[in-house]
């Protein structure tokens, strides 16, 4: 066991996030805006994919600009931990978690709140809110 | 590029007890694979010249592989830790054909244990997946979670429900029944497993692997000296990867993987296809991952899986045994590598337990898969 382990070996998760990440730095201080943002490739065009890259993942060109999202998107796929791995999720189970395809094509990890976890379903249209923290900003997703 | 298939083969396997070993470090737990392993193949430590391990979960640091070789003084000639999840095992044992193909190792043995049934106190810091601070801040932290988001997919694509993955559960628990070296040994019914807890709604508590204890091995060398081995030795006949995403804001589909791509690598490369196979050693991390593998070996039509692992058409006996040994569902998770050496024992025919061994078996498939759904390896065993 050490700083960074538990008693079986398995890293300790880290529920903030890490806000140094250089290319994800504009992405965390937008959000604190309330403006979710992605990259969006000025060679080719497309939206990169989360999480941020240096470089195009479909022309590797490194000419890219952050553009504000419409915040609308899809869920693709969700589960309902009902087992909490963090201490700080202890009481607040089950609780949803969604991948969420935004309309402009990326995909997030996320969750739907603002409803109850056995309404939320493949396909369902949602729509971001911004949950603000002490010094950081998450991009979460209530029904549309 | 010449065709490799049937160049190679297994000639030591080595299996520790596996469960709960509070008695020995993940060092431990290597060091006694390779012995076994060395008794196994009938040679010493010094007639081993190629060595791959993987890293320990618990604390990563530079070459592992190197460390205990020079624990069980082994000079390597050729040593390196792979680093693909689930898919490592199989990885190794193509490493290794790799390695003597290229002329720089004659012998080598692949290693791979894992302790994470008891504590393991280390000094280090555990391997990270990658991606979890893109996860972790909206409370998602597990491997269950990424196969939940498959089986949702798949209940919704295809009308699969936890009943059906039931019975990939109770199937495997009911190999590890006639296993005397499976941690679960109490028969389980359909029931048992619907009425087992969520954990990460659709999966139950059954359709999740064991945390385990312990370790395993193979000896890989080329076919013309494996017929000097004690053993009956087993020929690679295939190998394939694939590795379509990594994180699973990447990923292409949730249910296809990249066991499609690389099972028809393997089979290209052995001239079979999934008719040939007389048993299948599938990575079972959970039930789900068990029916989207069968689906994308060719087993069954994508979608099908529900039905084809029903009526006993995937237990011994049936049409397909899968998991023969138990898998990591019921047996153990020594993520894969008793998969590879189940196969090998299975195809030697007389060492697995007599109820539990697959009649004339000629040949198999053997599949590791890791990460966020996104490593994928096969390997096709046969007789040399």
């Amino acid at each position: 066991m050490s700083e960074t382990s538990d008693k079986r070996g398995r890293a300790i998760a880290r529920v903030k996030p890490f806000l140094e990440e250089l290319e994800a730095k504009p992405f965390w201080a937008n959000l604190r805006e309330h403006k979710l943002t992605a990259q969006r490739c000025n060679a080719c065009g497309k939206f990169f994919t989360f999480p941020p890259q240096g470089s195009c993942p479909h022309c590797l060109s490194t000419d890219y600009e952050w553009k504000q999202l419409s915040g609308k998107g899809t869920v693709y796929s969700f589960v309902n931990y009902h087992r909490a791995w963090h201490p700080s999720y202890e009481g607040k189970t089950p609780y949803n978690v969604s991948l969420v395809d935004l309309d402009e094509g990326p995909r997030l990890i996320s969750n739907v709140i603002e409803c109850p976890t056995e309404q939320v379903k493949i396909g369902m249209p949602v729509q971001v809110v911004f949950e603000d923290n002490e010094d950081y900003t998450l991009p979460k997703f209530r029904p549309a | 590029m010449s065709n490799i298939s049937g160049r190679y083969a297994v000639v030591g396997v080595a299996e520790t007890k596996v469960g709960k070993r509070p008695d020995a470090s993940t060092h431990s737990l290597h060091l006694e694979c390779i012995k076994a392993c060395l008794d196994d193949a009938g040679i010493k430590a010094s007639d081993v010249d190629g060595f791959i391990t993987n890293q320990p979960l618990n604390d990563a640091h530079r070459s592992y592989a190197v460390r205990m070789a020079n624990m069980a003084r082994m000079h390597p000639n050729y040593a390196t830790d792979l680093a693909l999840g689930g898919a490592t095992p199989i990885a190794m044992v193509q490493n290794a054909v790799m390695a003597i193909e290229a002329g720089m190792a004659n012998t080598v043995m692949c290693v791979h244990a894992r302790k994470r049934g008891t504590p393991d106190p280390s000094p280090g810091n555990p391997i990270r997946h990658g991606d979890e601070h893109w996860e972790e801040p909206w409370g998602h932290f597990s491997a269950v979670a990424n196969h939940a988001f498959a089986a949702q997919r798949h209940m919704y694509e295809f009308g699969t429900t936890s009943e059906d993955l039931a019975h990939v559960a109770v199937a495997t628990r009911k190999h590890a029944c006639m296993n005397n070296n499976a941690t679960m040994r109490k028969p389980m019914t359909i029931a048992d497993h619907q009425a087992s807890r969520f954990i990460c709604e659709p999966l139950r508590l059954f359709d999740c692997a064991l945390e385990s204890d312990g370790g395993g091995a193979v000896i890989v060398t080329s076919a013309e000296r494996a017929r000097d081995f004690p053993k009956k030795p087993v020929a690679i006949l295939g190998m394939g990867q694939h590795h379509p995403h990594f994180s699973l804001m990447d990923a292409p589909s949730l249910t296809t993987l990249g066991g499609k791509k690389s099972s028809e690598l393997a089979y290209k490369m052995a001239g079979l296809n999934p008719k040939d196979m007389n048993f299948a050693e599938i990575y079972d991390c959970f039930t789900i991952t068990t029916m989207i593998t069968l689906e994308d070996y060719g087993f069954c039509k994508k979608g099908e899986g529900k039905d084809f692992v029903k009526n006993g058409r995937i237990e011994v006996g049936g049409e397909l045994p899968v998991n023969t040994h138990g898998g990591l569902l019921s047996q153990a998770h020594i993520e894969g590598m008793l998969h590879v050496t189940e196969a090998v024992r299975q195809l030697r025919g007389n060492e697995v337990e007599p109820e539990r061994q697959v009649k004339n078996a000629k040949a198999g498939i053997v599949s590791g898969h890791g990460g966020s759904l996104c490593m994928h390896a096969s390997l096709i065993l046969g007789a040399l």
